[in-house]
């Protein structure tokens, strides 16, 4: 903050020069990449049906070869943490490459910066456009951003819902403008929210809104990867003749967040590297070395050694590991039959005309496989007991659910009182795929 | 809400606005934009906490909730006793929910409006449908099997209380039924009591213990006088009036002698509740046709 801060500035918008070099063609690659995969998987089928599905009116969710049902759930809990540390794990190591390669909000707005170079121009000819008076000219590059940003947006939109609403039929229904209710507020609302974020908040989410850049000091230490000025080469600046700084600001210029990097690390940073590409080809071009700039750690500024291995990163590292193969374990040995059993609640038992006693359980067969099984019921834990029901065989299609009512049945006078049992359903064609219940049995007193 | 009670709620609401109205201009009066404002806090030599105003667009969000809650308090019910301009209601909002839920069981139901009881159990849509509205309304008492329990009636048997016709299960389960079957101890003491048990039970061919030629003589007469009025002279009931066969195995309230003595006693009351008013004609014939299919093998449930 400046000594006279003006209360309620408004934001200055932020021009970020174009850079080339190394880390942007890596930047580029990246979103290319990512981007790519957004767009493109959605498309991909697998068994006949969109390989990456979320059907949330049936809660089934189809990942390639695996159907997950809402039991799963604690899946999708364990995956997070898994991301959450593993966002640790490399901030520690490398700082903010999350924020600089890989983030939407940075790759989206990547995009959005690169229409608007193809429309209105580089830097100098944006903030000229824009300082100007309203031409014929500048109407006709701004028209032209606009039409980009917003055909973008609502691609972008329709890609996100087409995870959720099978994409062939969405994109089917969006030419015929035969789009539900609910599909198109959907698709208008991640249209929105692209354009928003992308086009018009920027740099303010990662500064004002991203809760990340709040918190990295907790997991920063000395031999952090981040993006450095080297002070003690650089300073004073502008004195030619030795390998200083220049003061060309062109790593200002360069800076999607718009801050000067040789006033330190700040939290506005996100790691891009933007202003290392900048710094390297003035550097280049008159003839000193690079690295005024670069990718350092405190300690090498400082002269001390590096180390990536301490106990920051290995105990990081080893959490990370931990829950990795214990969530790839988890999915491996997952088993696609579940059984739900529930007592029925008018009566304890009943009693037959033999003396025998029945109990009365309404079943239910979840089979989550892609293919479709049949299964037998049986017992254990509970003497001599027959499972009974209308069929003796269940045959349940793929993903379905199949409520069945069994009784099952003991010779008289065996038990008294209540026993605990579990109650067992074994595909016939696998014997693999059983699942158990445990349930209750009640016989007189 | 008594009016008393009214007028302090409104006043109270309006006073509320007023003083967050109230709120906002007391607090920007007087600002100095120009420069920083502290509260003078101080910790740690030199941490201080600034004054600063309310960023523009939360003042507006605050001003744009007042006007929502003013427009809000015109429309609908906040204002005492007043009831809004839209004349909205919990229990109108619990009309027009309730009457578009009827209109799509309506709709759900349309197909099998006009089918008879026979075509109904043999449409597989039409008895998976029933099958959910059994176990919705009737397997609390009947069991989940339909095979009921102890004082609930087995439905998938052929012995039926009120008869097994298309009618007369149409109307148990429409109207429902009252079984009252009178206690009997006061009127035939202990050993009457066992006399007409072992009766009965000679009736399904099962021997109570030892009994004498003159002890079921006298378990027959009091029958005869008290029970046969119901359950026929032979034992064999009477559907018309729902009283049961005794000559076969089926023991509704229990088989055993115990079981049976206690009946005698103390007699037994049962009710089946009436259903039609609650689900209406197409939903009652399904369930019948469903019953109906139930205890017939030809078409087995689905």
């Amino acid at each position: 903050m400046t000594t006279a801060p003006v209360l309620y500035a408004a934001q200055q918008k932020v021009y970020p020069r174009e850079v080339s070099g190394h880390f942007a063609r890596l930047r580029i690659a990246a979103a290319i990449m990512l981007l790519g995969l957004f767009y493109g998987v959605p498309w991909l089928h697998w068994n006949g049906r969109q390989a990456l599905l979320f059907d949330l009116p049936a809660r089934k969710f189809y990942i390639f070869g695996l159907t997950l049902f809402p039991q799963d759930f604690y899946l999708l809990a364990w995956l997070l943490i898994v991301a959450a540390v593993s966002l640790f794990f490399f901030t520690a190591l490398a700082g903010r490459l999350w924020c600089g390669y890989a983030c939407p909000q940075t790759v989206w707005t990547e995009v959005f910066v690169w229409m608007e170079r193809l429309t209105e121009g580089n830097r100098s000819q944006q903030i000229k456009t824009d300082l100007g008076p309203w031409t014929l000219r500048k109407l006709a590059r701004k028209t032209g951003k606009q039409t980009l940003w917003i055909v973008f947006s609502g691609f972008t939109g329709a890609t996100f819902v087409g995870y959720f609403s099978p994409i062939g039929g969405l994109a089917e229904r969006i030419a015929t403008a035969g789009l539900s209710f609910w599909e198109g507020f959907w698709v208008l609302f991640y249209a929105a929210a692209t354009y928003g974020n992308a086009g018009f908040m920027r740099e303010q989410v990662c500064k004002y809104m991203c809760p990340y850049a709040r918190f990295q000091s907790a997991m920063f230490d000395r031999d952090t990867l981040i993006i450095t000025y080297d002070a003690a080469r650089g300073e004073p600046r502008g004195v030619r003749g030795r390998d200083n700084c220049i003061d060309c600001t062109l790593c200002v210029q360069a800076c999607p967040t718009g801050i000067d990097i040789r006033n330190g690390l700040q939290f506005d940073c996100i790691a891009c590297a933007a202003c290392i590409d900048a710094c390297d080809a003035v550097m280049t071009k008159i003839g000193s070395p690079t690295g005024l700039v670069r990718y350092s750690t405190q300690s090498e500024i400082d002269g001390v050694p590096r180390r990536i291995l301490r106990p920051r990163t290995l105990i990081y590292a080893s959490i990370l590991m931990l829950l990795v193969s214990g969530f790839v374990y988890a999915v491996a040995h997952r088993s696609p039959v579940a059984l739900d059993v529930i007592r029925d609640r008018n009566t304890l038992y009943r009693e037959l005309d033999d003396g025998r006693i029945e109990n009365v359980f309404t079943v239910r067969i979840i089979n989550k496989d892609q293919h479709a099984h049949t299964f037998r019921l049986y017992t254990s834990g509970l003497q001599n007991a027959v499972v009974d029901s209308d069929s003796p065989a269940q045959q349940v299609d793929a993903e379905e659910v199949k409520t069945v009512v069994v009784r099952v049945r003991i010779p008289p006078a065996q038990e008294h009182g209540g026993r605990q049992f579990t109650l067992l359903a074994r595909a016939s064609d696998d014997p693999k795929l059983t699942a158990a219940s445990p349930a209750r049995f009640f016989a007189k007193p | 809400m008594k009016p008393i009670v009214a007028l302090f709620v409104g006043i109270a609401v309006l006073v509320n606005i007023a003083a967050a109205l109230w709120l906002i201009w007391w607090t920007s009066r007087g600002v100095d934009k120009s420069s920083v404002q502290e509260t003078t806090h101080v910790w740690d030599d030199d941490l201080t906490e600034y004054n600063n105003p309310l960023p523009r667009w939360w003042l507006w969000l605050f001003i744009l909730s007042i006007v929502f809650g003013l427009g809000y308090l015109v429309l609908y019910p906040g204002l005492g006793n007043f009831r809004g301009l839209l004349g909205w209601s919990a229990v109108s909002q619990y009309r027009a929910d309730d009457a578009a839920a009827q209109q799509l069981l309506e709709r759900r139901f349309a197909p099998f409006k006009e089918e008879s009881l026979r075509d109904l159990s043999k449409n597989p849509a039409a008895m998976s449908t029933a099958k959910n509205l059994f176990a919705l309304n009737c397997s609390a008492c009947h069991g989940s099997d339909a095979r009921g329990a102890k004082g609930f009636p087995n439905l998938t048997d052929r012995d039926w209380l009120w008869g097994g016709s298309e009618p007369a299960v149409y109307q148990s389960i429409s109207q429902g039924r009252d079984n009252i079957m009178p206690a009997w101890g006061p009127v035939l003491g202990s050993e009457g009591v066992e006399q007409v048990v072992s009766y009965v039970l000679s009736l399904s061919g099962r021997e109570a213990k030892a009994a004498s030629a003159d002890w079921m003589a006298a378990g027959k007469a009091h029958f005869t006088t008290l029970c046969a009025a119901c359950h026929g002279a032979d034992g064999k009931g009477n559907q018309a009036i729902g009283a049961p066969n005794l000559t076969d195995s089926i023991w509704l309230h229990g088989g055993s002698i115990e079981d049976i003595r206690q009946t005698v006693t103390y007699g037994r009351n049962n009710h089946m509740p009436a259903h039609l008013e609650r689900l209406g004609d197409t939903r009652v014939r399904l369930l019948a046709a469903y019953v109906l299919s139930l205890s017939q093998p030809a078409t087995p449930p689905p």
